[in-house]
């Protein structure tokens, strides 16, 4: 997978994981691909249904070691 | 995406906890892509003060009120386990371990998202609040401004 950008949001809580990746998305062109790294517990449902509703596509969810790890595709 | 969706809050509460929640959702709709507007109200109001003493011309109840009320967000208690100002401090001990922002910084972050931080007035006049003791760029309303948002309000919420 090609990687654009990546975000470390390791460590920080609620709302801050989608307050970041929001800013992060507007670095980047549609298309491309933002990694991001979470360990807030509710990450995956909020990155989740964030990219639904912002018509991103979320490629590929995996956890290592209580990290989350997240790609999203940016929308049109 | 579709049109630009809305995000009204009605913060009533003078509480830490309360506020903080509010400024959560707030933040988070903003990452929503929705226009986010806080409306304070009543106690809510204090979220807006600023810490420091500001001189302004009050009557004798305006200033006891101003007195015994938090001068900012930093100074709000919470609404449960007060305990005469020490749970505050423990939440925020707690709320530092575990990385959560603490209230200011979230109304700043809101400030930094453009959400529209809103005094309604009438309620500034009962507590005796002058626009010199509230937050710089903040915008002043009544019921009609919030109502005209709340009815295309996606997310309406009292706090």
């Amino acid at each position: 997978m090609n990687v654009t950008k990546t975000l470390d949001a390791t460590g920080l809580a609620c709302p801050m994981p989608i307050v970041k990746t929001k800013k992060a998305m507007k670095d980047i062109e549609a298309g491309d691909v933002l990694e991001i790294q979470a360990t807030d517990q509710g990450a995956k449902a909020d990155l989740t249904a964030w990219a639904k509703s912002g018509g991103h596509e979320l490629l590929q969810t995996e956890e290592d070691n209580g990290v989350f790890k997240f790609w999203i595709k940016k929308g049109e | 995406m579709s049109e630009t969706k809305k995000t009204n809050i009605i913060l009533f509460s003078g509480d830490y906890d309360k506020a903080m929640a509010a400024y959560i959702i707030a933040n988070g709709a903003a990452a929503y892509d929705h226009e986010v507007t806080i409306f304070h109200t009543f106690w809510g109001l204090n979220a807006l003060r600023k810490e420091e003493n500001i001189q302004v011309k009050k009557s004798f109840v305006e200033k006891m009120f101003g007195k015994m009320m938090p001068r900012g967000a930093n100074k709000m208690g919470i609404s449960k386990m007060n305990f005469a100002g020490f749970g505050p401090k423990m939440i925020k001990d707690v709320m530092k371990k575990h990385n959560a922002m603490p209230l200011p910084d979230l109304i700043e972050m809101a400030q930094e998202q453009e959400i529209n931080l809103v005094a309604c007035t009438m309620t500034m006049d009962l507590l005796g609040l002058q626009k010199e003791e509230l937050l710089d760029e903040i915008e002043y309303a009544g019921v009609a401004a919030y109502l005209a948002d709340a009815e295309e309000g996606n997310v309406n919420l009292f706090i």
